[in-house]
């Protein structure tokens, strides 16, 4: 957001029905006028935040300051047999899932 | 009063000296839990096959094993191999996981009888268990009330004497809050002290598993247990892990309490006020120091959390697509209509909302202002315990604002239930270990939590704290009923 749309703190129904797509959910009228009023109160709550000076701070990108990237061997282990990874699939083929056609 | 189901030690003397077989003593565990479910509904479901399979196996078992015959209910975001494990939410119904979470191998290997299907709000999405597709838990003390959340079932089975310990997930609070509401105890350890392979993902800056328990002695036992380093979660600690048990009867004389005055706003009901006070003067009774301190950026943690949470929320949940397991939609023409229709019908409303508030405040245009914004002033919520545990040893405060509330009391107000978050989110924002133990009963005769916080890898520290204070008062022995 820049500096001078900060006043603009509420969220559109149009922002909201950007957001479900993005999600890949379809929300009916009523729940977008519900969910729009929910989500801009939340977002005005939110919007307290401006008031932190954080310009020389750095965002956090671990909690714990000591932890670094953990590499290892990048070896050939036993997994899954594909069977056991297909056991949940709502509908299969042979040794795949099998979804509605795509194209 | 039935003495047995107190605590382990008093239910592994009763297994003891009952000469029950341990059939015999899955069925009376069983029993009971059927019969005081019928009001606490702790459990979405409970598997009685696996339970006395498990006692078969138990009995030909060394009996060394610290856990041996012991029930743990286990929140139903860990997977339990060939058991259902949905997240009480519509979108996982019928996951059978092929594999076990690591806590699960573990507490297996010390001889747990472990129960899965402890109620939870949906996907951990709330503070009060209402959210679960398998309907709401109930709080033990009194069951027009909530268990907190969002392991309320966990707590509540503990509170009820339906098991002996729980394992809960605590994101947010939501391990310390509803120990809290129903009086028991309840730990979340520091951010990689346990492994969180096989847990379903929340949020996974934030998430960790931890115990709840009766007393402190078999929070710490539980803690032994399940904590320390697993290859196959990379963001657990490679650190040794030190026997709790050890930390407890320890004295706690010369130790430095902090009390953040932040934590002590107006919204705090006066009877958790009042048994916050009381608890402050046993420490010092105890030989302790309180001085008091300040987190000048607490009241921003709400804020903060409610950014980052659901932005990675958003992110974990994007797996739940209708393809390769859970629910998917009956009529889909395409693809695309699979995906969208097999979540529509699959999340909750709580899921929803969080799903469009992570996109919203990661998409396009807004990351900087929010998600980034969120993880800088992260950082200085992080600085502010930095800072002050340079002054004191641990930190102090109530848990939760309020005693538990009435159900169904914030359903329609989300930011109102965001806000019983309030003093457990921030242990979470900075990783930190913090733990729940009751300290007496406030408003509605309802139990009142006490949070402990310390630096990272500091538990034993919290074991030798919590401890001290149960040994000198009574409130643990309080029940929510005469089971």
């Amino acid at each position: 957001m820049k500096k001078d749309d900060r006043h603009s703190k509420t969220i559109s129904a149009d922002d909201v029905r950007y957001a479900a797509g993005l999600s890949r959910l379809s929300l009916g009228d009523d729940d977008v006028v519900k969910f729009q009023a929910q989500l801009s109160q939340i977002i005005e709550y939110i919007a307290q935040l401006e008031e932190v000076d954080t310009e020389p701070t750095l965002p956090t990108t671990h909690v714990l300051s000591s932890m670094k990237n953990v590499f290892r061997e990048d070896e050939i282990k036993e997994s899954l047999p594909t069977q056991e990874a297909l056991k949940n699939a709502p509908s299969k083929k042979d040794d795949f899932f099998k979804v509605p056609k795509i194209i | 009063m039935n003495k047995n189901f107190l605590n382990i030690s008093s239910y592994k003397k009763w297994l003891a000296e009952s000469g029950k077989s341990f059939t015999d003593a899955v069925r009376v565990l069983i029993a009971r839990i059927r019969e005081i479910d019928k009001d606490v509904h702790a459990f979405a479901f409970i598997d009685e096959e696996s339970l006395l399979k498990r006692a078969e196996e138990l009995c030909v078992l060394e009996d060394k094993l610290s856990l041996r015959m012991v029930p743990v209910a286990i929140k139903n975001n860990m997977c339990i191999k060939g058991e259902l494990t949905t997240c009480c939410s519509g979108v996982l119904q019928g996951f059978r996981p092929p594999y076990n979470a690591t806590v699960i191998e573990k507490l297996r290997a010390a001889g747990a009888l472990v129960a899965g299907g402890a109620n939870m709000d949906e996907f951990a999405f709330g503070s009060s268990c209402e959210t679960s597709c398998y309907g709401p838990t109930k709080n033990p003390w009194d069951t027009a009330c909530v268990p907190g959340g969002s392991s309320g079932g966990s707590a509540a089975a503990v509170a009820s004497g339906e098991v002996l310990a729980a394992l809960g997930s605590d994101t947010g609070g939501s391990i310390r809050q509803p120990a809290a509401m129903c009086g028991v105890v309840g730990f979340k350890p520091t951010y990689g002290r346990v492994s969180r392979y096989g847990l379903i993902a929340f949020a996974s800056s934030l998430d960790q598993i931890g115990p709840i328990t009766n007393n402190v002695a078999d929070c710490a036992a539980l803690l032994e247990i399940i904590s320390g380093s697993d290859k196959k979660d990379s963001t657990s600690v490679g650190k040794e892990v030190p026997l709790y048990t050890e930390s407890l009867d320890k004295d706690i004389g010369g130790l430095t309490i902090g009390i953040p005055e932040e934590y002590f706003i107006e919204g705090i009901s006066e009877g958790v006020r009042s048994a916050i006070h009381d608890a402050i003067r046993v420490f010092e009774k105890l030989g302790a120091k309180t001085v008091k301190v300040s987190l000048p950026h607490t009241k921003y943690a709400v804020s903060c959390y409610y950014i980052i949470a659901p932005a990675e929320a958003s992110s974990n949940l994007a797996r739940y697509d209708g393809a390769h397991y859970g629910h998917r939609s009956r009529n889909s023409a395409s693809l695309m209509e699979m995906y969208v229709n097999s979540r529509n019908e699959g999340f909750g409303m709580e899921a929803k909302r969080r799903i469009l508030l992570g996109t919203y405040s990661l998409s396009h245009g807004y990351y900087d202002a929010y998600y980034l914004k969120a993880q800088k002033v992260r950082t200085k919520i992080s600085d502010d315990f930095r800072s002050a545990f340079k002054v004191c040893d641990c930190l102090l405060t109530p848990t939760a604002p309020t005693t538990a509330f009435k159900l169904g009391e914030c359903s329609d107000d989300p930011l109102r239930m965001y806000l019983s978050d309030i003093f457990t989110i921030p242990a979470n924002l900075a990783g930190l270990p913090a733990m729940s133990i009751p300290c007496g009963l406030g408003e509605g005769e309802l139990p009142v939590g006490l949070q402990l916080m310390a630096a990272p890898f500091e538990e034993e520290l919290l074991i030798k704290v919590s401890h001290a204070f149960e040994r000198n008062t009574e409130h643990h022995k309080l029940r929510a009923f005469d089971f």
